[in-house]
């Protein structure tokens, strides 16, 4: 009775986790016979992950001696462990070999040749480990290698290893092996029992837990009997847990022992709950008590392919194959070789595998032992799959979406929580291999979070790119305009006051805000005209009225840059007069416009403003005859002075302006002609005679030229266009042009840029003569009429000598394109990719500053505005060339794909 | 009378209150930029090949966002494609891949050093900076930062880049997909030479 009253008062010992399932044992074919030494190999291969974690790092090179328990390689990293020769011998390699993995991959590995002869390393076991202090433990722990023996393998030190605020309320031990097949552990508890709970001494001490719980399956009488004896009179307590696979999973044994359920996604220490394995207990006793790291463990090997099945004390790095022998294995019987379980083990793909830390079992299992899984058939939807899943999953949802890769909704069926035990497909009736399929959809959940991050990565370091070369491009920028800044400082220093410079980039402002607006009116006028609306005709007066304004502000412009290098500190009276002839000659078209506007008007005072206008003219025409002959003095008197360049300079000058006013007034007499006004004969008149003048000034020029040959300033590339007669011009840029090799490196590429720029100078400049020429003759047939046919056939012979140089020019030039265009076209073969690129790249900057445009429309001056017209401008043009290369290109391959 | 005035003036004023409180709302809560850009720019590989045409995976979400055809993502594959579609509402479309048959896979590039002439060409047009090297010295991949985009294949004057598949690992390799209904499951290679 009181008895019975006890029993009531006691809590339950054991609990319950849902499904489960109870596979065949098999476990008395080994666990009759007591552990036996395992064999001593010819060669040992030992993987440099064998522990979960970070491999570790090799500390000995090919060739080295070692002895036993020697460490060959250092723990890398947190989540790491030693590795240490199993046996003294020679490290005869470190390269990949073949391990104990599903995907048949090889590894890096140590290889050592046991010299046979044993011989430990000193060895240093601590008598009181509480001397050393828990840190010290654990490094100690940490350096003898040890890691989870159980099947994970899992670094103990990292396990044992508590944050600040970790309490542990349960150490729990997990002796249950729950798995068919294998009695490593209940061999290891029943020959080792006191070295284990020496093990579990340590643990506590580590971790300082409430309870120590010893959980073991029911079906190890002889274990739970040699471990209760062995604990009998400590705190530890001995749990018997009845017979279910997967009860010795990590989260059902808490469960079983605890009631307590680790959360989806945590780990059994945020539950205060800590597992560890009762082999890994025996192994920290070795390593502490008897200062040997973990070389070697206790494995099973079982089957009906071998004939003296039971657990043998194999050496890490032991080849599959040597211990099989070992156990007299009979290769003809041999189905199937698998390392682990039955359940959770997987098939080994080569027998030269080698036994590692977490290796407890080896199955050669005979075909008719393990047969082939049969053909995998349609779901059932029996449900009894759900029924025997310990994690309380729904194998048969997950099985759905694994297999129609809706990995999304797998996860949020709690897909990560499956343990992968097997249960599952163990019950399957229609032989679903239900866990390679949550196998395979966890990679590739894994794979696409791994993708993601590496994307992020990708997208961050492109970022990054982009900045950099962003802020290296505003640096250049910004140095140029430094530079810019600079040289007009040093030119405005050098020239004159600093009022004339102002003045001029205030004109040079002025006038290109008014071609703007003036374009822009244009641009207005024109649209109006093409919708015919009413105030077209206003909107073109308007326009008319902007060029106006424009071209005055332009002709200031002149002025003043005529004036600015004039104004030196010379201030000789040619300058002055210069001054005096230009703005006279402005006064005079000025009223000339103003008269013009009055006629058209038909105002009535047109005609007084007519006469004010010619009597301006008149003293324009007189200053310019005073200028003419104070240059003709000047260059006599200050010849022995000046030096010649000097003068060649002046000439250079005169006979610019000469020309312009040459030009000017052939405008002017054109206009009047258009018009047909009465002074328009005297205009062209005029006209001739200014042309007369500059014909003169060149002549000059060009004899100056001559007489200084040194002296003179070194032509253009192309110059000879300038000369009048023009027939040397063409002939050196064509035969420059002819002999071009079609190479493709760079130097030839730009220096027949060069040849290309200086060629289309040369025809510009051709071309332009010959439309003057051209001009001239058909004025002159005009007016001449009976006059001299001589000179008209001079003209007639220089316009054909014009034109034909100007087609020289132009062939040449024709002829230099096309054979660039060719090696780009050789060039540009099969880069459509980079191309592509090229375009988007370019449209996209164009697109950028457009909206930069667009943005800043409003608000930013008209300098600023002005810039960035420019520049969409230059961006449209790349992208347009881009486009067009791309074009090309894409032609180009297209017609090469039609010829294979 | 005085009741209908009372509610108008109460309805007034939750209006005001309401009214207010929206517009700050709006302003305190607002939202910079286009969200739905970053959505796709997320779902996009980020390996800023320039095969869809855009300069980058950035300016090909922003031109998906405004209406361009969202699958000219060959490194994306059909599974970025169908991504894409979900997120917009759109129809899943086949891959615009100009039939390429290598679309889709894990490509790195890989420089052979010896014939490395160090001109430098390959690290201005690798997108993410992930070929290392200086003028005249040998240059080499950070394999962990190649996006494979092969950006970096074209412009080298003696072709010492090559795309090689990425190789698996311990740590990359995943089980493979079962064979299916009415197969037997593979990865049982029996074991020989015992």
């Amino acid at each position: 009775m009181l008895g019975l009253f006890r029993k009531a008062r006691q809590p339950t010992l054991v609990f319950d986790f849902p499904g489960g399932v109870h596979p065949p044992e098999h476990k008395d074919r080994s666990n009759g016979t007591p552990i036996q030494p395992g064999p001593l190999p010819a060669q040992l291969v030992l993987p440099l992950n064998m522990h979960l974690g970070a491999p570790a790092k090799p500390c000995v090179g090919a060739g080295d001696r070692v002895l036993k328990g020697e460490k060959i390689a250092e723990p890398v990293g947190a989540v790491s462990a030693a590795l240490h020769a199993p046996t003294s011998g020679t490290v005869v390699a470190i390269g990949p070999r073949p391990i104990q993995h599903p995907s048949g991959l090889d590894a890096l590995c140590i290889v050592i040749e046991p010299d046979g002869e044993e011989r430990w390393v000193e060895r240093r076991p601590v008598a009181d480990p509480a001397a050393l202090g828990p840190d010290g433990l654990v490094a100690l722990l940490r350096d003898a290698g040890v890691a989870g023996l159980g099947g994970a393998g899992f670094p103990t030190a990292v396990k044992v290893t508590l944050g600040d605020h970790q309490r542990v309320a349960q150490l729990i031990i997990n002796a249950v092996e729950c798995e068919p097949y294998i009695t490593a552990d209940d061999r290891l508890m029943r020959e080792r029992a006191d070295e284990i709970v020496a093990g579990i001494r340590l643990l506590q001490y580590l971790l300082n837990p409430q309870d120590t719980l010893i959980g073991i399956e029911d079906n190890k009488p002889e274990a739970i009997a040699a471990i209760r004896s062995a604990c009998a009179g400590s705190d530890i307590q001995v749990r018997v847990v009845p017979t279910k696979y997967p009860s010795g999973g990590e989260k059902q044994l808490i469960q079983l022992l605890t009631g307590k359920e680790v959360p989806s996604g945590a780990i059994p220490a945020q539950c205060g709950v800590v597992c560890q394995n009762v082999g890994t207990a025996w192994a920290i006793k070795r390593a502490v008590h008897d200062g040997e790291p973990l070389i070697r463990r206790v494995t099973t090997v079982t089957g009906d392919a071998v004939a003296r099945p039971g657990n043998y004390e194999t050496l890490l790095g032991t080849p599959v194959r040597d211990l099989l022998r070992h156990a007299g294995v009979d290769g003809e019987r041999l189905g199937r070789l698998v390392m682990g379980g039955p359940m959770m083990g997987f098939t080994l793909h080569d027998p030269a595998v080698p036994v590692v830390k977490t290796s407890n079992c080896l199955i050669a299992a005979t075909a008719e032992e393990l047969p082939e899984p049969p053909p995998e058939q349609a779901c059932i939807r029996c449900g009894a799959c759900a029924e025997s899943c310990p994690a309380s999953l729904l194998p048969q949802q997950l099985y759905w979406y694994a297999k129609s890769d809706d990995f999304e909704r797998a996860q949020r069926h709690d897909l990560m929580d499956c343990i992968e035990c097997g249960a599952c497909a163990y019950v399957c009736p229609s032989h679903i291999p239900l866990v390679q399929y949550y196998r395979y959809a966890k990679g590739e959940i894994r794979h696409q979070a791994a993708e993601q991050l590496k994307a992020d990565r990708a997208r961050e370091r492109f970022e990054a790119r982009q900045a950099r070369l962003e802020k290296e491009r505003e640096e250049k920028e910004a140095r140029r305009r430094a530079r810019l800044e600079a040289n007009r400082q040093k030119q405005a220093a050098a020239q004159a006051p600093a009022g004339d410079d102002n003045r001029l980039a205030d004109l040079k402002k002025a006038v290109g805000k008014a071609s703007s607006t003036y374009k822009a009116a244009v641009k207005a006028a024109k649209t109006a005209e093409a919708q015919e609306a009413d105030n077209a005709a206003e909107l073109r007066a308007r326009a008319d009225q902007l060029k106006a304004e424009a071209d005055r502000l332009k002709a200031e412009l002149r002025d003043a840059k005529a004036g600015a290098p004039a104004a030196a500190p010379t201030a000789d009276p040619l300058a002055d007069l210069k001054k005096a002839v230009t703005e006279a000659s402005s006064a005079y078209k000025a009223a000339v416009r103003d008269a013009k506007a009055a006629e058209a008007e038909e105002a009535g005072d047109a005609a007084e403003r007519r006469a004010e206008a010619d009597r301006l003219k008149a003293e324009a025409d007189r200053l310019k005859a005073e200028l003419r002959e104070a240059k003709a003095n000047a260059p006599a008197a200050g010849a022995p002075a000046a030096a010649p360049t000097d003068q060649l300079a002046d000439l250079k000058k005169a006979v610019g302006e000469a020309s312009s006013a040459y030009k000017v007034a052939v405008k002017a007499a054109k206009a009047a002609e258009a018009e047909g006004t009465d002074n328009a004969h005297e205009l062209r008149a005029k006209a001739d005679t200014l042309k007369a003048e500059a014909d003169r000034l060149k002549a000059e020029l060009r004899d100056a030229k001559a007489a200084n040959p040194g002296a003179a300033v070194k032509p253009a590339p192309a110059p000879a266009g300038k000369t009048p007669d023009g027939t040397p011009a063409a002939t050196p840029a064509t035969e420059e042009a002819s002999p071009t090799p079609p190479t493709a490196d760079p130097e030839a590429a730009a220096k027949r840029q060069k040849r290309l720029k200086a060629l289309k100078t040369a025809y510009n400049m051709a071309h332009k003569q010959y439309k003057e020429a051209h001009a001239a003759l058909e004025r002159a047939e005009r007016d001449a009429g009976d006059d001299d046919q001589e000179r008209l056939d001079a003209l007639a012979a220089k316009v054909d000598k014009l034109k034909a140089k100007a087609n020289h020019c132009r062939d040449a030039l024709n002829a230099l394109v096309e054979e660039a265009k060719a090696d780009i076209r050789a060039h540009t073969g099969k880069n459509l990719k980079t191309l592509k690129l090229e375009a988007a790249r370019a449209e996209s900057a164009l697109r950028q500053k457009a909206d930069e445009l667009a943005r800043l429309r409003d608000t930013a001056d008209a300098d600023t505005l002005e810039t960035l017209d420019a520049e969409v401008r230059a961006l449209d043009e790349e992208a347009q060339v881009a486009r067009r290369a791309l074009k090309q290109a894409v032609e180009e391959q297209g017609l090469v794909e039609d010829d294979q | 009378m005085t009741t209908v005035l009372i509610a108008i003036a109460a309805l007034l004023a939750l209006a005001a209150v309401f009214g207010a409180a929206l517009g700050f709302a709006s302003e305190k809560f607002k939202v910079e930029g286009d969200p739905i850009v970053d959505q796709i720019d997320g779902l996009l590989p980020q390996t800023q090949c320039g095969q869809c045409g855009h300069p980058g995976c950035r300016p090909y979400a922003e031109a998906i966002a405004e209406g361009e055809e969202h699958n000219r993502c060959p490194p994306g594959g059909e599974a970025t494609v169908e991504a894409l579609a979900d997120l917009l509402g759109r129809e899943v479309l086949p891959l615009d891949d100009d039939g390429a048959e290598d679309a889709g896979e894990d490509r790195v590039a890989f420089i052979r050093e010896d014939e490395c002439i160090g001109c430098t060409k390959c690290i201005q047009a690798c997108p993410v900076d992930a070929i290392v090297g200086a003028a005249k010295q040998m240059h080499t991949v950070i394999a962990d930062e190649c996006t494979g985009c092969d950006l970096c294949v074209e412009p080298c004057p003696v072709d010492c880049i090559d795309m090689l598949p990425r190789e698996t690992t311990l740590a990359t390799w995943s089980w493979d997909r079962p064979a299916g209904i009415g197969r037997r499951p593979e990865n049982r290679i029996d074991v020989v030479n015992l």
